[in-house]
């Protein structure tokens, strides 16, 4: 079974939505939009699930607190305690206002870093990745829907150019 | 469907398209540096290397060498070193705070108010770490096991919440600039010519390709890194107050340190923002992207943090007063009047003044006035720091141990050289980066741009 890619480009962010919203309307599936900017309320048209990627900043972050409150009570408390100015370590609940700044620091970097780490695994963006966006014009200023169709070429050329595509090709 | 008000001015003039804005955001970076970039750039490399020269004095002679003595033991490295620090938090505040706010104008200028915070914040932490007089040894302050038995760091000492506080900004706010920078990286690999700038950029833009899915993870990462940098900018120069507000020295010892900081501290930032866009925008042709508005907008927020820096000057004399603390008064009282009153007046001209000129119209659109005072606020700010601490320090407890403080050619040195290491770094910067956010600018060309506004 042979399949084919088609490649529709707008010219418009509006005229991309709504040629969305249009072709998904005919029960066509669209396989995937290369836009080169975000383009508000294009998931919701595309039909993608929301992003986790929230989620995993919570939970990251308190991964954070917890080791650095778990690294502090182990090092100032556990490990070697110090009276430093008449200001003894007794316990982590009584040292703990001295102990919130590096906890919320350890909170905010284990959330950001980790959380950025996910979305670039998740993207598999990392460095020497080859770019496979299928026409370099999408980061300048066009809007490339691909479409992979078994058969029925015909009927898709037709319902992009219906809905302002300013050319559609195929991949060869 | 977006609707505004009919008063909101254009955001992006001269009727530019996307293509208009790709080919202006990539002019500079394909075509070939001009001779003002060139002669800015030698000018700051030498300051530079002037100022690597006498850390290497330092480092080779000791700290002996800068004119700290047993009364001011600390001085122009901790001024220098909140100035820088100061000076980054208008990067985040512009590109978290602003995001939150869903402030549009914002676009135009967070990617190279973020690139100073990086710079800025790269200088601050020099000042600590040579003042450590073995940088050699600077891993001591990190948590790390090590061979004096458990000997850990204390985690009671602001200077070690300073530690954290300034690796997780510089860190994260490093993230955040290049988690931004990715699809304007692949914007300029997509049309570079030269098989060399290609690769590169290709390299630089982890392969972006602008997928709906990934745009959708790209602007949720964005929301969530803004909610989290908004509180860590605001720790972080909190937490560099209480390297002083936690102490017991009259003129430190005050509960409104960590307010007072931050306002001051967006307030120099700005100011240098201005300083450095007004410049940039001129010599890489971004007027259209940073317009009049954006100056004014600017200079509004210099205005107001302004007012809040000259607030909490006069609630700390009078504070001063009421509290009846003679130590407190005194060195209030010596600040105004003492040896060093000059700098406690210069500072009051510059920060609390000046800014107030903001309220009239015709000056905070104007670009010659506008440069003048973010050079005056700049002044102003290093000012405070410097009154804060010397002026604090310089009449102890002791009459016999009173002294003053003068900054030997190496304090100058290493100050100067830090300013031509942030202009080195923001020139390179300028040249081969995409110095506006342009996908995201994309954005709002049809609420914001100027064909849209007719």
């Amino acid at each position: 079974m042979d399949y084919k890619t088609i490649y529709g480009i707008y010219n418009d962010d509006d005229t991309l939505l709504s040629a969305v919203k249009k072709i998904r309307g005919e029960g066509i599936s669209i396989s995937e939009v290369y836009s080169p900017f975000p383009i508000h309320g294009l998931d919701k048209a595309l039909g993608l699930k929301d992003t986790r990627l929230a989620v995993t900043a919570f939970l990251y972050g308190l991964t954070g607190l917890s080791l650095g409150l778990l690294m502090m009570w182990y090092m100032n408390i556990q490990s070697w305690p110090m009276n430093i100015g008449g200001k003894p370590s007794f316990s982590l609940l009584q040292n703990l206002p001295s102990f919130i700044p590096v906890a919320f620091e350890c909170t905010v970097f284990f959330a950001a870093h980790l959380m950025v780490i996910t979305y670039l695994m998740r993207c598999k963006l990392y460095p020497g990745s080859s770019n496979k966006s299928p026409d370099p014009r999408t980061t300048d200023n066009m809007f490339l829907m691909e479409i992979i169709v078994k058969a029925d070429e015909k009927k898709i050329y037709k319902l992009l150019e219906q809905t302002g595509a300013v050319e559609v090709n195929e991949k060869v | 469907m977006y609707k505004e008000s009919e008063i909101r001015e254009p955001l992006i003039l001269n009727n530019k398209s996307l293509h208009d804005i790709t080919n202006d955001i990539a002019a500079p970076i394909e075509g070939t540096a001009n001779k003002w970039w060139w002669g800015l750039f030698l000018f700051s490399l030498m300051t530079f290397l002037w100022g690597a020269g006498c850390l290497a004095y330092t480092v080779g002679t000791g700290i002996g060498v800068w004119g700290l003595n047993k009364t001011v033991g600390w001085a122009w490295d901790i001024t220098n070193f909140v100035w820088w620090v100061g000076i980054g938090h208008a990067g985040t505040l512009i590109s978290a705070v602003l995001l939150l706010f869903r402030q549009k104008w914002r676009l135009s200028i967070n990617r190279s108010a973020e690139a100073m915070t990086i710079f800025a914040v790269v200088q601050a932490g020099l000042f600590p770490l040579f003042h450590m007089g073995r940088p050699w040894l600077a891993y001591f302050v990190f948590p790390l096991p090590n061979t004096y038995g458990s000997l850990w760091v204390n985690f009671n000492s602001p200077l070690l919440w300073d530690v954290f506080a300034i690796s997780t900004y510089l860190t994260v706010s490093l993230v955040f600039w290049y988690m931004g920078l990715i699809p304007d990286f692949a914007m300029i690999r997509d049309r570079a010519v030269k098989p060399i700038s290609k690769k590169i950029y290709g390299i630089l833009s982890f392969g972006w390709s602008g997928r709906a899915k990934h745009w959708q993870r790209f602007e949720e990462l964005s929301l969530v890194l803004a909610g989290l940098a908004t509180p860590l900018v605001l720790s972080v120069h909190t937490i560099v107050s209480m390297d002083f507000a936690t102490s017991v020295i009259p003129g430190w010892h005050t509960t409104i340190f960590p307010p007072y900081f931050v306002a001051g501290a967006i307030f120099s930032g700005f100011a240098m923002v201005q300083t450095l866009l007004l410049v940039m925008r001129k010599v890489v042709n971004m007027e259209s992207y940073i317009t009049i508005k954006h100056i004014e907008y600017m200079n509004i927020v210099i205005m107001v943090t302004g007012s809040i820096v000259g607030v909490a000057y006069i609630t700390e004399l009078f504070i001063a007063w009421y509290s009846g603390v003679e130590y407190e008064q005194y060195a209030f009282l010596n600040r105004a009047t003492g040896p060093y009153w000059w700098a406690y007046w210069s500072m009051m001209t510059c920060n609390v003044f000046s800014p107030q000129l903001m309220w009239f119209k015709k000056l905070r659109t104007n670009i010659a006035f506008t440069f003048f005072i973010s050079i005056v606020v700049n002044i102003g700010m290093w000012f405070e720091r410097f009154v804060i601490i010397v002026t604090s320090l310089h009449r102890d407890y002791l009459p016999s141990s009173w002294s003053m403080f003068s900054p030997t050619f190496v304090d100058i040195g290493f100050f100067v050289g830090t300013i031509g290491f942030f202009f080195v770094l923001f020139l390179l910067y300028a040249k081969t980066f995409p110095v506006i956010a342009q996908a995201e600018l994309k954005t709002i060309v049809k609420s914001s741009g100027s064909q849209y506004k007719k």
